[in-house]
């Protein structure tokens, strides 16, 4: 028996989101003319405008997408397409802090894969996940130009570099202790719906935020440096040729260190002859 | 004796081989701030700009051969000619700061250490085509770059570098910064032009190429960072110091990004031409104790590279003429303890997630070399996959709508040609035979060094 006021499903289509409060709509609006006015085609505001109304609601809402559709003249589909299409719209409630793990080849070899497992354990949660207390969201990221710090973590879009699975349960620990955290490279952490205005082209109003960790970061200035004729390196190792040993037994192919999947799907029975779903149909059966 | 005398013996001098420009002031105080660029001969490039015509300075810098070094090496000059002139259409520029090929970060700390360089270049690319609005589309990602470049635009219209009639030549430009959403895809032109109308960042059918019919289907030139930021240097110094670097068909400096198991990753400024085997003895080599296995000359979109490679002229025809493409100058370095079967399934795996959908090769295809990659990395592969990777890379390369899907495939073809043996092992042996734990950045660190990393707070 169904409880009173529970939603069923009856195929019906789903209502319209509610609106804003008047008084966030208004502030909002005046945000987004002044987007909209930078672009020659107001359609070009579209992403900027994404990246507002996250920073309203630290996602992007049913809300969020009538808004923008409303002021642009765009159809709520047409609006959906695009909000669905980038990784960087949040499409439920996450946490003031994103922590990006690089796991793209060069930062997981480097250890990004290692991180990530050693914070899932630390955070107990998943891939895309949130902290009890909604403080930290964790996910692996893809390469983010940083591959000279590797291994890399992004905390709300600030560059962490040259991390260690003991350095990113400090930073997490931190964050979720409500300490300071300052970055490698960037500015002190605001949260993410502050990150989410910057990105919607509203320059940091916090003082010192473009100066912070100051002009380079060191592997920046490597080249510079030898340049100069500062000593930077130690003894030249690019040597000897020949093969590598090879004859090592076969390493525990533990999905926790190892396996390249942390997301998407791996099995199909077309894959695997040992999935009990049996191998797919031949074709024209 | 220091390192730099010691080297010098061979000839082969860090001052003799590299060439500071834009990154020559990285290491003052605040490289970002308009009143450092200005101390390093800012803004003294877009003064010799505009006193030349539009047409004089488009020849100028095609004469340079300056050549596009977001990857495919289209020569600049000649992308600004065929901007067409006197039709009456607003013309635009769009700066591609899209920096996401995997392996790639030279755009990213350029800018983060020296906007204005891209902002003067910006001025002077939209005098010579005639662009009254231009445009940085820089990915969402990297906040830190962002503000940087807000402050950038915003010290430049302030004094008078933007804006109305600009150091009174009659030239009014605005420069809006744009920030991108999270898709690898947008670094292509075209799905980046959609993505900037407010799309899905699809790429589109060419022709109508971008000089034609590009943003809001009006003549548009797309440059990469590095390219435009390139150009007050040729204009100050001159295009014959330009051409004094690099080789006749590929002439200049460009930024080098050394990364992976080496014992100096960064950015190294060098002329054209450098090897890698020049960059990694002036920087110290492979991390100690090991030895190259694999490295891609420009992104994990060109064709890996072995220790063959390592005298491989970095330029253009180089890098071509042995097999791969210069792409990005993304130098990154895998040791012998880096499974190429576990780097090949990873880089699959991004493009199989940054495949946008839209032609169904790409999309298919991917798909699929992740699924068997994943088997054969997980010790459940058979021999005949091997070909039938080779035969799924065939039908997505040259097959597909853009670049993204020859990237993939590149992967495949060159770890199989140089390394099938090693698939062989995984297959034959049902599991991998390297332990990843080795191949972190902390295995060789002893219990005292591995307490000092960790660089945050």
């Amino acid at each position: 028996m169904t409880a009173p006021n529970q939603e069923v499903s009856l195929g019906m289509p789903q209502l319209p989101a509610p609106a804003y409060p008047a008084e966030v709509r208004a502030r909002l609006e005046a945000d987004a003319k002044e987007v909209i006015a930078r672009y020659p085609g107001s359609r070009s505001a579209l992403l900027p405008l994404l990246h507002l109304v996250q920073s309203e609601e630290g996602y992007v809402s049913r809300t969020g997408m009538a808004f923008c559709a409303e002021l642009l003249g765009l159809t709520t589909a047409e609006v959906t397409a695009v909000a669905t299409f980038y990784t960087m719209y949040r499409r439920r409630p996450s946490g003031d802090y994103q922590v990006g793990v690089c796991t793209n080849t060069l930062c997981a070899v480097m250890g990004g894969d290692a991180i990530f497992d050693r914070l899932k354990d630390h955070l107990g949660v998943g891939n895309d996940e949130t902290t009890e207390d909604g403080k930290v969201t964790l996910e692996h990221i893809e390469c983010n130009a940083a591959c000279d710090f590797a291994p890399v973590v992004m905390v709300n879009w600030e560059f962490f570099d040259n991390q260690t699975p003991e350095s990113a349960t400090r930073l997490v620990d931190d964050l979720i202790a409500g300490r300071t955290v300052e970055p490698t490279r960037g500015a002190p952490l605001c949260t993410y719906k502050e990150t989410a205005r910057i990105l919607a082209g509203f320059p940091d109003p916090r003082p010192g935020a473009v100066e912070a960790t100051g002009g380079a970061g060191a592997a920046s200035l490597i080249g510079l440096k030898l340049a100069k004729g500062e000593a930077v390196g130690q003894a030249r190792v690019v040597g000897p040729r020949g093969a590598a040993p090879r004859d090592t037994p076969p390493h525990d192919p533990s999905p926790t260190e190892h396996l390249s999947s942390h997301d998407a799907p791996q099995q199909t029975s077309a894959s695997d002859p040992a999935n009990p779903a049996g191998p797919a149909a031949e074709e024209g059966e | 004796m220091t390192l730099a005398a010691e080297i010098d013996r061979d000839g082969t001098s860090p001052e003799k081989l590299l060439s500071p420009v834009l990154s020559a002031f990285w290491d003052e105080p605040e490289p970002w701030t308009l009143e450092t660029y200005r101390r390093h001969d800012g803004y003294e490039g877009l003064r010799k700009a505009l006193a030349m015509s539009p047409d004089d300075l488009i020849a100028y810098v095609k004469d340079s051969g300056l050549r596009g070094r977001g990857g495919a090496g289209f020569p600049t000059g000649m992308k600004w000619q065929f901007i067409p002139q006197g039709d009456g259409k607003p013309h635009y520029l769009v700066v591609n700061a899209d920096e996401s090929e995997p392996g790639t970060c030279k755009d990213i700390p350029l800018l983060f250490a020296n906007p204005h360089s891209l902002i003067e270049g910006i001025v002077i690319a939209c005098y010579a085509i005639r662009s009254s609005h231009a445009f940085i589309y820089l990915r969402g990602e990297v906040v830190p770059v962002l503000r940087r470049l807000h402050e950038a635009v915003r010290e430049a219209y302030e004094a008078g570098y933007l804006g109305a009639n600009i150091l009174g030549s009659g030239l009014d430009l605005e420069l809006t910064v744009h920030a991108g959403a999270g898709a690898y895809i947008c670094g292509e032109e075209t799905a980046l032009l959609d993505s900037l109308e407010g799309r899905r960042g699809q790429p589109r059918l060419r022709p109508p190429f971008p000089a034609v019919a590009g943003l809001y289907a009006c003549p548009t030139v797309v440059n990469n960072v590095e390219s435009i930021a390139s150009v007050p240097a040729i204009l100050n110094r001159g295009k014959d110091w330009f051409k004094s670097m690099g080789s006749e068909k590929s002439p200049g400096f460009t930024l080098y990004s050394l990364s992976g198991h080496v014992a100096g990753p960064g950015q190294y400024e060098a002329p054209l031409g450098i090897t890698l085997r020049q960059l990694l003895d002036m920087s110290g080599g492979m991390r100690a104790g090991h030895r190259l296995k694999f490295w891609t000359p420009g992104g994990s979109s060109t064709p890996m590279f072995t220790d063959e490679h390592l005298d491989v002229p970095l330029d253009y025809e180089g890098v071509g003429a042995a097999g791969s493409m210069l792409g990005t100058k993304a130098l990154q370095c895998f040791d012998e303890t880096t499974c190429v079967v576990r780097a090949v399934t990873r880089w699959t795996e991004f493009y199989a997630h940054e495949s946008c959908g839209k032609c169904t090769p790409c999309r298919e295809g991917t798909y699929w070399l992740v699924q068997l990659l994943r088997d054969i990395e997980a010790g459940k592969g058979e021999m005949a996959d091997l070909d039938k990777l080779n035969d799924i890379a065939d039908n997505i390369n040259g097959k597909s709508f853009c670049a993204l899907g020859d990237g993939a495939a590149s992967p495949i073809f060159s770890s199989l040609k140089y390394f099938r043996e090693e698939y062989e092992q995984h297959v034959t042996g049902k599991g991998c035979p390297f332990d990843p734990a080795r191949s972190t950045l902390w295995a060789d660190d002893t219990d005292d060094t591995n307490a000092h990393r960790g660089v945050n707070a």
